[in-house]
C-alpha cells in the first residue's frame, strides 16, 4: 500500500499549482480521495466532528443497493430463461451466447448461477454505458469549472440502471445518462445543488423521448419477440384477474415478476432501506409517509371503485409490491438533496408523492406506473413545502414570545 | 357539482396555463425571485382570472356573439370580431382597479410587485384564459370556475418556481447561464415533472 501512496505522492506536484497537468487534477483527485482518506482539515472557526461525510454516506447507499443489484442479476437471466424455455429455444445467439457457451452454464431456470450469468450479461453493459457516459460528463464539467468530482455520481450511476428494462439500446442509456447528469445536475454546479433527483430526470427524460424501448410489454424480458406484461399493465387494461392468475402476492413481493432489471424485489428495496435507515443515511419519515399516503389514497380509490377503469380494483396491498414503488420510495425519494429539507416538511412531501403515485397509476391512463413523476412532482414542490414549514415556525415561535 | 369539480382540477393541473401552455412566460419568469412577491402576483392572477374571465363571458355571451344581439332586436348581428378588444379593455380595467385597491390597502405588495402588475394587463396568460373560455364555449357558472382554476394553477406553479429558485441560489449555476437562462431550464424540467397529468382524462 506504501508504494500506492507514494506513487500518488509522486504525481502530486504535476497536479496542483503551476503542474503540468493541472487541468486534470479533478481525474487525480477522484483516483486519491477514492483510494485514501482525503488529509484536508476544517480551519474555520466551526466545527464538524462526524465520520459521515459525503464519500461515505454515498458508498452507505451503495451497499444498500447491493440486494437490489444482485436481484437484478438474477431475475433478468431468470425471467429470460424462463421465456426461453416457454419458446422452446435452446439457446441465445450473439456474444452473450457465445459467452455463455463458453463458460458452459447452459440456460436452465432452476440453475441459480445460470441465471445470475445470464442476467449480469444484460445488466453490467448497461451499468458500464451509463458509468462511462455519466463519468465523461462529470470529469469534464469538474476539469473546465475547476471543482472536484463528487461521489454522487457512483449512486446515480448504479440507480440509473436498476430503473430500465434489461433489453434498452445502450445509446439510449448514454443519452439519458448525459442528459441526467448534465441537465439535472451538473449545470446547478453538481452535487447538492439541483433540485431534481438526477437518476429519475434521466429516466423520465428517456421515457418521453423513447417510449417504445422503455414502456409496453415486449421490452421487460430479455428475450426478442416474448411479450410478458408488467403487473401494472396487466391491471390497467384487463383488471386484476389476469394479475392474479399470474402470480401471487408474495411473488410479487420477492420480486420474481416482469418489470425494470433493479425494481422488482420489494424484499430487496426492505433489506436496503433497514440499512439507510440504521445508518441515519436515508429518512424513515419519508419512506414512512410516501407508504402511508399511497396506501391511503389506494385506499379510497378501492373503496370507491369504478366501472370503466379496472385499475380501481386494484387493492392498496397490491400497490405497495407491484411496478416501482418500493425501489423508488426507498432510494429516490429519499433523496436528501432533492427531498424536502426540514422534518415536517418531509412528512408532507412523503404524503404528497405517495398520492400522487397511486393518482397516477390509477386515475392516468397514459402512464402505467407512477412513482417516477410522482416524485419529481415531489422534488419540484418540496422548497415551497420547506418554505412554508420555516414560515409556520417562525411564525408559532412569534406568537409564544410575543 | 362533479362536472365542476373535474373542471377546476383540469384547470389547475393538467392545463396549467403556465407549465402545460406556457402561457405568461414574461412575468413567471421575471417575479419568481422571492416566494413573497411570487404568492403575491400569483394572488393578483387568481383575482384578476376570476373577475375577468366571467366577465368576458358575459360581454361575449350577451353581446358579441353570433345572434347574441336578439334580445335588442339585432337577430343577424355579429360582433365577434370585436372579441380581442373587448377582452382585453376588459382586463385593462380590472388591473387598473386591483392595483389602486393594492395601493391603498396593501402598499408593500404594490411595491413590490412593481411595473408587474401593470404588465398583467398584457399578461398572455390572462387573455389566453378568456380565448379558452370562448373557444371551449363555457357558460357562466364553468367561466367562474375556469377562471379561479386557472389562475391558481398559474399561482402555485410560479409559487413552486419561486421555492426552487429560493434554494438554488446557493447553487453553483456557470456563469452564461445564471439568472434567466438557468431559469427557463427550470422551468423546462418543472414541466416535465407536470406531465404526470398530461393525459388524464376528466
Amino acid at each position: 500500500m506504501k508504494f500506492l501512496r507514494n506513487l500518488l505522492d509522486q504525481a502530486e506536484p504535476h497536479f496542483v499549482g503551476d503542474g503540468k497537468l493541472k487541468r486534470f487534477f479533478a481525474l487525480y483527485e477522484v483516483l486519491d480521495t477514492f483510494l485514501y482518506t482525503p488529509g484536508e482539515v476544517t480551519s474555520g472557526a466551526s466545527h464538524v466532528r462526524d465520520g459521515m461525510d459525503l464519500k461515505r454516506m454515498m458508498i452507505t447507499v451503495a451497499v444498500a443497493l447491493t440486494p437490489c443489484i444482485m436481484m437484478a442479476m438474477w431475475n433478468t437471466g431468470y425471467q429470460a430463461n424462463l421465456a426461453m424455455e416457454a419458446m422452446g429455444i435452446a439457446e441465445k445467439t450473439g456474444w452473450r451466447g457465445w459467452v455463455i457457451g463458453l463458460l458452459g452454464f447452459g440456460y436452465d431456470p432452476g440453475n441459480l448461477l445460470a441465471n445470475v450469468l445470464h442476467g449480469a450479461l444484460y445488466f453490467i453493459p448497461v451499468y458500464l454505458a451509463c458509468n462511462i457516459a455519466g463519468g465523461i460528463c462529470e470529469v469534464t464539467f469538474a476539469m473546465i469549472r475547476g471543482h472536484e468530482v463528487n461521489e454522487g455520481f457512483l449512486v446515480t450511476g448504479l440507480l440509473i440502471p436498476l430503473t430500465l428494462p434489461p433489453g434498452i439500446p445502450l445509446w439510449q442509456v448514454v443519452v439519458g445518462t448525459a442528459f441526467g447528469v448534465v441537465v439535472g445536475k451538473e449545470i446547478f454546479g453538481g452535487t447538492g445543488r439541483n433540485f431534481l433527483n438526477p437518476a429519475l430526470t434521466a429516466r423520465a427524460f428517456l421515457y418521453f423521448a423513447y417510449p417504445a424501448e422503455i414502456s409496453g410489454d415486449a421490452v421487460w424480458t430479455a428475450l426478442d419477440g416474448f411479450t410478458g406484461a408488467t403487473a401494472l399493465g396487466l391491471a390497467a387494461s384487463d383488471g386484476m384477474a389476469p394479475v392474479l392468475a399470474g402470480m401471487t402476492w408474495w411473488q410479487a413481493f420477492l420480486g420474481n415478476i416482469q418489470g425494470s432489471m433493479g425494481e422488482t424485489s420489494v424484499l430487496a428495496c426492505i433489506l436496503g432501506a433497514v440499512l439507510l435507515i440504521a445508518s441515519g443515511v436515508g429518512s424513515w419519515r419519508i419512506m414512512a409517509s410516501v407508504t402511508a399516503g399511497a396506501l391511503a389514497t389506494a385506499g379510497v380509490l378501492y373503496g370507491l371503485g369504478s366501472e370503466s377503469n379496472p385499475m380501481f380494483q386494484m387493492a392498496p396491498h397490491w400497490h405497495l409490491v407491484v411496478g416501482g414503488f418500493a425501489f423508488g420510495t426507498v432510494f429516490m425519494a429519499t433523496d436528501p438533496v432533492s427531498a424536502a429539507f426540514t422534518n415536517t416538511g418531509k412528512i408532507y412531501y412523503g404524503l404528497l408523492v405517495g398520492f400522487m403515485t397511486i393518482l397516477i397509476r390509477v386515475i392516468n391512463p397514459a402512464f402505467p406506473e407512477g412513482i417516477m413523476l410522482a416524485i419529481l412532482f415531489g422534488n419540484v414542490f418540496a422548497p415551497l413545502i420547506d418554505y412554508w414549514v420555516v414560515k409556520a415556525n417562525i411564525q408559532r415561535r412569534e406568537r409564544r414570545y410575543a | 357539482m362533479e362536472h365542476y369539480l373535474s373542471l377546476f382540477l383540469k384547470a389547475v393541473f393538467v392545463e396549467n396555463l403556465a407549465l402545460a401552455f406556457f402561457l405568461g412566460m414574461c412575468t413567471f419568469l421575471a417575479v419568481s425571485k422571492k416566494v413573497e412577491t411570487a404568492t403575491g402576483l400569483g394572488i393578483a392572477v387568481v383575482v384578476v382570472q376570476t373577475i375577468s374571465i366571467p366577465l368576458n363571458n358575459l360581454i361575449y355571451q350577451y353581446l358579441l356573439k353570433d345572434g347574441a344581439l336578439a334580445w335588442a332586436g339585432f337577430p343577424g348581428v355579429d360582433l365577434s370580431f370585436l372579441g380581442l378588444i373587448s377582452y382585453i379593455g376588459v382586463i385593462a380595467a380590472m388591473v387598473q382597479i386591483l392595483e389602486m385597491t393594492l395601493d391603498k390597502f396593501v402598499p408593500a405588495l404594490y411595491n413590490a410587485l412593481g411595473i408587474f402588475l401593470p404588465l398583467i394587463t398584457v399578461n398572455c396568460a390572462i387573455l389566453g384564459g378568456s380565448l379558452f373560455m370562448v373557444e371551449r364555449d363555457y357558460n357562466f357558472s364553468e367561466s367562474v370556475v375556469f377562471g379561479f382554476g386557472s389562475g391558481f394553477g398559474w399561482a402555485i406553479a410560479i409559487m413552486a418556481l419561486a421555492g426552487i429558485r429560493e434554494k438554488l441560489k446557493y447553487s453553483d449555476i456557470p456563469e452564461g447561464l445564471r439568472g434567466l437562462g438557468a431559469t427557463f431550464i427550470i422551468v423546462g424540467l418543472m414541466a416535465m415533472a407536470f406531465m404526470a397529468f398530461s393525459g388524464i382524462q376528466l
